[in-house]
């Protein structure tokens, strides 16, 4: 387990290592001079010289590459070339706000698709399983961004039930808030888990094993929560990982439309500044954050599949 | 009649289809006494696996009973609540599955599946877990406390058919159902597996219903052998009287072409000519005729009855009537 461990985490740093000099490369080829956009265009060619000389500017990109992560190494990701104030604090100020959305999303949605998917698999092809189906795939369907705005407009504009935006202060105000946001983004991902645990649940139900253990008298509870749920869970264990990085892109819609703080309302503000400094800070952060997520999935995923723990 | 443990009264089981009604078993009778060890044979898709999983009433949701009684110690299973079944399986009745690969969970460790089949004992889970132990023991694995911890896929096949035995063993069953437990087996481990089968069944007592397509395995364990064919019983009785003086023709090519039955070098292994009749569309007469080289006109009119042709031995086959039709 601790090699397999090992070798999982070795492999984060390099997939983190590809995306972040990818994104580097890629924010040097949007068009435009990022000085002058940075400065304005009454700057004084002092000033602007200054810039670039700070932010090696002039220098060849492949050394600008090397000079970063050799900064990154030691933990310094720049300053923001607007107020002056570190990188990292700016970032890891605002990463809690994102961190905080996305849980909350991936709790909910995960637990609600989980319940509904192992739910209908139980009763296939009734009633119930065929309403499940079709407000699963209602979810899917329904944008992220649209949900977020409708939401606004019904639950906090009409009805009044939730605050609008912000992030909120203290623990039941940040909750109050995070309640729409989360349900933006969270609800396909109801839909896709739901159908994805009905799927692989439905399969598991229908093998040998299970069929084993009904021969034993055991409770029908026990063998769909516990016989079967146990394997069903692991192909969505490990989709939830990858959705980390597809929740942190719908995170930047939830954050814009309810104008929360947060690293997707910082990588938006950043490109459009070419604030080079807070935009790495900010995509490393967030490529880290989609890296650790998946490696974390695969490590559950071995910890409850004792095939997968011995077979690496 | 006390001694008789489990009987099959008449039993005729559908598969609902989009094809039509696919009869799988057609007027099934036997009886299975207490402690006694009664074989099934026959080919793939006579109708074996419905057979138990009709008995265990495990069965798919498109399966229909039409008519007969499966009667374990006296009482309807047809009739009992989902409940009763359930009370009974692992408990009275208890069944070893074919494929040993597949018949364990695998996230679970062995241990915890031996300690929750014993859902029914009141018991520590220390104890649970030293009787899980002393089963292991009983089937021949070695270090048994140690391997308790172990998951299915970190045991060869041959231990695994031995787990599912120790497992099916472990509420001292009335009834055994053992379904083609070896099929999956090569044959030394076969031979490890029947005897230690057989050295637990004289132990406890059970009853054992053993199904198998192998004839040797058969006329070595079973007392009496039900032979079957396309969902329909064709012969049945004492093991020493259907291997000897077969009274069906199926009999006798089956046991032609069991390979422990040629003594002589063959090129081409013997087989039945023809195929299994479609079960959603059964001819008249006797379900064997297209492929028996001793039918008669009779044959292909009606269907010959499970009749009586000596002591402890019945067969369906008009050949045995020959006083009448002559």
């Amino acid at each position: 387990m601790l090699i397999f461990t090992l070798k999982r985490f070795a492999l984060a740093a390099l997939i983190l290592f590809v995306a972040v000099t990818l994104m580097f490369l890629m924010i040097r080829a949007v068009p435009g001079d990022p000085v002058q956009i940075m400065l304005g265009p009454r700057a004084t060619p002092e000033l602007q010289a200054r810039l670039t000389a700070e932010l090696a500017l002039d220098q060849p990109i492949f050394r600008q590459l090397i000079i970063f992560y050799g900064n990154m190494l030691q933990g310094d990701l720049g300053t923001d070339v607007f107020s002056g104030r570190a990188v990292t604090q700016i970032v890891f100020q605002q990463l809690p706000f994102t961190l905080e959305l996305i849980f909350g999303s991936i709790i909910w949605s995960a637990g609600l698709g989980i319940f509904l998917g192992a739910y209908a698999a139980s009763y296939p092809n009734t009633l119930i399983d065929r309403m499940v189906a079709i407000a699963s795939v209602s979810f899917v369907a329904a944008p992220a961004f649209v949900v977020a705005l409708l939401s606004l407009l019904l639950f906090a504009v009409h009805l009044r039930w939730f605050p609008a935006i912000g992030a909120g202060n203290g623990f039941w105000d940040r909750m109050e808030h995070l309640v729409l946001p989360s349900f933006a983004i969270g609800l396909s991902w109801v839909g896709y888990i739901a159908r994805l645990v009905r799927a692989s649940m439905l399969e598991v139900l229908g093998e040998h094993h299970i069929r084993t253990a009904r021969a034993f008298g055991l409770a029908e509870r026990r063998v769909v929560l516990v016989y079967a749920l146990r394997i069903a869970i692991l192909p969505v264990v490990t989709v939830i990982g990858v959705g980390m990085g597809f929740l942190l892109s719908s995170a930047v819609f939830a954050e814009i439309v309810f104008a929360r703080p947060g690293l997707g309302k910082l990588v938006i503000d950043s490109i459009t500044t070419r604030n080079y400094p807070i935009f790495m800070g900010s995509v490393l952060v967030s490529t880290g954050l989609f890296v650790v997520s998946t490696a974390l999935a695969d490590l559950i995923n071995a910890w409850l599949d004792p095939r997968a723990r011995s077979a690496k | 009649m006390t001694d008789v443990l489990l009987e099959i009264d008449n039993l005729s089981v559908d598969y609902e289809t989009a094809r039509g009604d696919l009869k799988a078993l057609r007027n099934i009778s036997f009886d299975v006494r207490k402690a006694e060890i009664v074989g099934i044979v026959g080919e793939s898709g006579c109708g074996k696996s419905t057979l138990i999983s009709s008995i265990l009433r495990l069965i798919a949701p498109n399966t229909r009973f039409r008519s007969g009684e499966i009667r374990f110690d006296g009482s309807d299973l047809l009739k009992a609540t989902e409940r009763e079944m359930r009370a009974l399986r692992g408990d009275e009745i208890s069944i070893v599955f074919q494929d040993p690969m597949q018949t364990h969970n695998p996230v679970l460790s062995v241990g915890q599946q031996m300690i929750d089949i014993q859902h029914r004992s009141k018991a520590p889970k220390g104890e649970k877990r030293e009787k899980a132990a002393q089963m292991l023991a009983a089937v021949g694995i070695p270090d048994p406390e140690a391997r308790l911890d172990q998951f299915p896929h970190e045991f060869s096949g041959g231990m695994r058919q031995r787990i599912a035995i120790a497992m099916a063993l472990m509420s001292e069953p009335n009834l055994l159902i053992a379904d083609e437990p070896t099929t999956a087996l090569d044959a030394t481990l076969e031979v490890q597996i029947i005897e230690r089968l057989q050295e637990l069944q004289r132990e406890m007592d059970c009853a054992i219903l053993f199904i198998s397509h192998h004839l040797g395995v058969i006329a070595e364990l079973c007392d009496r052998v039900v032979v079957m064919y396309a969902g329909a019983v064709v012969e049945s009785g004492d093991v020493r009287k259907i291997f000897h003086e077969p009274k069906h023709p199926y009999t006798r090519r089956l046991i032609e072409c069991d390979p422990g039955h040629i003594k002589t070098r063959a090129r081409i292994l013997p087989t039945i000519p023809g195929e299994v009749p479609d079960l959603a569309n059964i001819p008249d007469g006797c379900i064997f005729r297209d492929r028996c080289n001793q039918a008669t006109e009779r044959c292909m009119a009606h269907v010959p009855p499970l009749e009586s042709v000596g002591e402890e031995h019945m067969a369906a086959c008009w050949l045995n009537h020959e006083e009448v039709t002559a």
